[in-house]
């Protein structure tokens, strides 16, 4: 018989050792092989979180580490809630989560629906369209910079082109009014392939069958599409709503890159704000507390979504 | 309504988890609307509370 490194790896092992893992029981194997994995998780997600839940009640400043550190109760809290600066920024933070989750949805599954039907070239097209979702944010950043440039920016000219409104008299990244708008257009290009190919994924589980079945009954392609095609492909599309909502929350690069949370404040998300306070301004605290604020909305809204999706599943 | 609130009294998941979701929206709603500051600044409790909720309820039996 071969002799396999299994066979080496039993004939190395020390006698000793040997001995006392023969004597394990099936369940206490699976705590050996089970326990570091915990043991990592507590270590880079359980503590820092219970770390950052008692640092959100002190005054702490991360800059200044042998300062006396006080116990200031919910004052944190209190000065957040009651902020309408960070007020602002969750409402900048909800249009961009808004308008960017309904752009990839519509435009994601009318694309893996062109997609999915069987022509020429569709490889290749799957490929090119696939391709943003594949570049660094802080590329796509700076390709939009240039995009979005009133004088050289092809964006410009391509609205001067439908619309005839002068190229050089707008700025997307310079209005108050159009640049909260410039950030959902960019991550609406980069992300919707995301969107297609989890909705594809899904029409393409579907059956042919179903549809031929749909066929004999005289079914319309309307009756097909809502009564057949939503329902099926609807937990990956929720999935992907989930994706994209938990990721778009605490956008950050992307947008940092495109406009720095300017002009003003309003593009500045929630993520932006959170930077600053705890990495420029060094309220450690203060970001704690804000972070909690923050973890807890994600947290209540994944929940109540995972059980959602888990009803879809059932039907 | 007469069920949701039997449900209620007798300690069902279903209707103490929607209650909690209910919650948790209404909190996610306050948190980012734009129309008063003090809805905002009670959003973080109604939050956490439905989702201490929802966690505590779905331990519920069906």
């Amino acid at each position: 018989m071969a002799d396999t490194p299994i066979d080496r790896l039993a004939r190395a092992t020390p006698s000793s050792l040997a001995r006392r893992v023969r004597g394990l029981s099936d369940r206490a194997i699976a705590w050996v092989f089970v326990t570091p994995t915990i043991l990592l998780l507590l270590a880079i997600n359980i503590f820092p979180l219970i770390w950052t839940v008692r640092l959100s009640f002190t005054n702490f400043a991360a800059n200044k580490p042998n300062a006396e550190v006080k116990w200031v109760g919910l004052r944190n809290y209190t000065r957040i809630l009651t902020d309408p600066d960070i007020w602002q920024t969750m409402q900048a933070t909800a249009h961009f989560l808004f308008w960017t989750l309904l752009f990839q949805v519509v435009i994601g599954f009318s694309l893996a629906w062109l997609i999915n039907r069987k022509f020429r070239g569709n490889d290749l097209l799957t490929t090119l369209i696939v391709l943003p979702m594949m570049l660094s944010p802080a590329v796509v950043g700076n390709f939009w910079t240039f995009l979005y440039e009133p004088q050289i920016g092809l964006f410009n000219y391509a609205v001067e082109f439908f619309t005839g409104i002068p190229a050089s008299s707008f700025s997307m990244l310079g209005s108050v009014t159009l640049a909260p708008w410039s950030i959902v257009i960019a991550d609406t290009w980069m992300w919707t392939p995301f969107v297609m190919l989890i909705c594809l994924a899904g029409l393409r589980s579907i059956p042919d069958y179903i549809y031929e079945a749909a066929e004999v009954d005289r079914a319309s392609k309307w009756r097909q599409f809502w009564t057949m095609t939503v329902p099926m492909v609807l937990p990956f599309l929720m999935l992907a709503v989930l994706f994209r909502g938990i990721e778009n929350f605490k956008m950050f690069d992307l947008v940092v890159q495109l406009t720095g949370g300017g002009p003003g404040s309003t593009t500045l998300l929630t993520s932006i704000e959170l930077k600053r306070e705890a990495f420029e301004k060094w309220r450690t605290g203060y970001s704690s507390a804000y972070a909690i604020i923050l973890f807890v909305t994600v947290f209540g809204l994944a929940s109540i979504y995972v059980k959602a999706l888990n009803k879809v599943k059932e039907r | 309504m007469t069920a949701f609130l039997t449900g209620l009294l007798r300690l069902r998941r279903g209707p103490w988890e929607l209650l909690a979701s209910c919650l948790i929206g209404l909190g996610v709603f306050m948190l980012m609307q734009p129309f008063v500051l003090w809805a905002f600044t009670w959003s973080f409790l109604v939050t956490l509370t439905g989702t201490v909720m929802f966690i505590i309820t779905s331990h519920f039996p069906e």
